[in-house]
């Protein structure tokens, strides 16, 4: 009844209000239209322009990344006590992350900070080594396979990326496992007697993860080398140069955008893998995205796990900032 | 010349190799779904079955994941897409100083971790949930909702450069010429620039559904009670290898070969119609020339 009555009263003040409204409307669509943006696109565009690009931007992307940070700087309270005096901002997550608990005999909580810098270090070594199993592959697609010939070996580089990311770290733990493909062939060959536990040692993590972004690391790079003039090739091998100086002064100088691109992508994804690490990781070592995971799932500490989560997405703007930086490209030419 | 041999045999070696290292884990796992082992594994071979795909078929929690990854991919598509294509035009009117902060933030979810929008998408609806008091079963806790916004955040982005790529090559002539003869903005959007960017849409589509579908990152957050075919399916290989998991692996790369075989051959298609129609247009202005010339 109570619904009733307000819905009833508010079509009664919108019928006595609506002359005025009228007339307020029509001003302020008059007001409206004067601008440049309405007038080029009509009030039905400029409406759904305006309201999509508004709703994704703030309700998506910045709110949510705002509100994250400030999370990560409260402490964590159940339900009852939130806006309650305790609700207060704090330093306490990222203190834990740096020094642990203070009753840690330890100084510093090497624990996560050593998973993080694992983290970091090994995403460098999986970018850097992708860079160099993907680079010839690149350049021979783009300079020297002809058409035909491209777009096969092209539909054969995307058709195992669309096989499911965690199926793809499961064929590697067949492949890995102590009872797998490789260590049963090893053993038939008589090359060692015990099966040794390639997930123990990262070697699967690191087979996967460079697996994995394969694609993302040939595209941009490919792109860059097709723009390349073949002629500029030809002349530099005309008068003299070894293979490896073209590559050094003619092809990699004028890749350098895209593969500045590639690395930044091939870093940040593998830094942020939480699939990979999670089947493929050694029971005895952790990815850093495992321990945020952690945090929210069993630690049931949220705010902890936002901390280290923007902890995480600070290092991966740093690296970002760093190889625009050092390779003096633009963030247009990164997202191309 | 010898040196010459030498080394186009080296490259054509690596290339062997590598597409062994591409394709080589995934057939092996494709092998293994027809071995009747109970743990995944090529040898000892005990014989061909198919009893790994019936397995497959009555798992209940797999069919609940997948209808699940089903609907989100379907709400991540009508989502992204359109708030992709709004973006872009966007970026084509915006004031040429705002331009390059917009194109900063709408990017930025490309290189964000998806890690970081499960989180963010989460924590922020919980905290508004929390704020207007709503209750447990309200859209503000739903795993599905949530799961949906999270991966549109960084799939409308994709969208965008899909529509962006095909905007760059928009005639800004034709909006002009059907504004000059007295068409609406309305008209002009859906009569030229629909129309115009179809294939992108189809394109955006398909690339949105796809990267719903297979998103791990993101949805392992925001899912929480519910599942998706890829939670599910990470569960199972943390807890151990099935077979069955092998299966399903052959069930995908079927449909994806065959996916990617069709769309290779439409692209072929439409890039042998381009070709033709360049050759008349070729032609036609040719022969213009020529009489024009007389």
């Amino acid at each position: 009844m109570n619904d009733f009555l307000i819905v009833f009263t508010a079509v009664l003040l919108a019928l006595l209000l609506q002359p005025l409204i009228q007339r307020k409307a029509g001003h302020l669509w008059s007001a409206v239209s004067a601008v440049n943006f309405v007038r080029k696109n009509g009030a039905f565009l400029s409406l759904y322009l305006i309201l999509a690009v508004v709703a994704w931007m703030v309700f998506m992307i910045i709110l949510p990344q705002l509100y994250m940070v400030d999370f990560s700087f409260r402490n964590n309270l159940p339900l009852a006590e939130v806006g309650g005096p305790k609700d207060v901002h704090t330093l306490k997550n990222y203190e834990y992350l740096i020094f642990g608990r203070e009753t840690d005999e330890e100084l510093l909580n090497w624990l996560h900070l050593s998973v993080f810098l694992k983290t970091m270090l090994a995403s460098i070594f999986v970018t850097l080594l992708d860079l160099a199993l993907c680079y010839p592959i690149a350049y021979y697609m783009a300079q020297v396979a002809k058409g035909g010939q491209a777009r096969l070996l092209v539909l054969a580089l995307i058709v195992p990326f669309w096989v499911n990311e965690i199926l793809r770290a499961f064929a590697f733990r067949i492949l890995f496992g102590t009872g797998g493909v490789i260590n049963s062939f090893l053993i038939y060959l008589g090359i060692w007697d015990e099966p040794f536990d390639f997930l123990r040692a990262d070697v699967g993590l690191y087979a996967g993860l460079s697996y994995a972004y394969i694609l993302l690391m040939i595209f941009p790079i490919y792109n860059a080398i097709e723009s390349l003039d073949h002629n500029q090739i030809e002349a530099a091998r005309d008068l003299g140069a070894p293979w490896w100086r073209i590559h050094w002064r003619v092809v990699i100088p004028h890749a350098k955008p895209g593969i500045a691109s590639a690395c930044t992508m091939v870093f940040m994804l593998s830094a942020g893998a939480l699939a990979a690490p999670q089947i493929l990781g050694g029971p005895s070592s952790l990815w850093f995205t495992q321990v945020i995971y952690q945090w929210f799932n069993t630690g049931g500490n949220w705010p902890q796990g936002s901390a280290y989560a923007f902890v995480l997405l600070i290092a991966c703007i740093a690296f970002v900032m760093t190889v625009m930086k050092i390779f003096k490209v633009t963030l247009g030419e990164i997202t191309k | 010349m010898t040196s010459r041999t030498v080394m186009r045999f080296m490259i054509g070696f690596y290339i062997l190799l590598f597409f062994g290292y591409l394709f080589g884990p995934l057939l092996l796992m494709g092998v293994t779904a027809f071995n009747a082992t109970s743990f995944p594994q090529v040898t000892p071979w005990e014989g061909f079955t198919t009893a790994w795909f019936v397995q497959l078929l009555q798992d209940d929690q797999m069919i609940d994941g997948l209808t699940n990854s089903l609907w989100i991919g379907l709400g991540v598509v009508c989502i992204s897409v359109p708030i992709g294509l709004a973006a872009a035009l966007m970026m084509t009117q915006i004031y040429e100083r705002v331009r390059p902060y917009y194109y900063m933030v709408v990017v930025s979810p490309v290189l964000t971790p998806g890690v970081i929008l499960g989180i963010s998408t989460l924590v922020f609806w919980d905290r508004m949930g929390t704020a207007v008091n709503a209750e447990y079963e309200s859209l503000f806790y739903n795993g599905m909702w949530l799961t949906i916004v999270g991966q549109s955040t960084f799939i409308s982005a994709y969208c965008m450069l899909v529509f962006l790529a095909r905007l760059a090559r928009f005639d800004k002539t034709q909006e002009e010429a059907a504004l000059d003869l007295g068409a609406t903005h309305v008209q002009v959007f859906w009569k030229i620039l629909i129309p115009f960017l179809r294939p992108a849409i189809f394109s955006a589509a398909v690339l949105a559904f796809l990267t719903s579908f297979e998103n791990y990152n993101t949805t392992v957050f925001t899912i929480q009670a519910e599942s998706t075919l890829t939670t599910v399916l990470a569960g199972k290989v943390r807890m151990g290898t099935q077979p069955d998991l092998s299966a399903l692996a052959v069930i995908i790369i079927a449909v994806t070969l065959t996916g990617a075989l069709v769309h290779e051959f439409l692209k072929q298609k439409e890039r042998m119609a381009q070709l033709r129609q360049e050759k008349a247009a070729k032609a036609a202005e040719q022969e213009l020339s020529a009489t024009m010339g007389l």
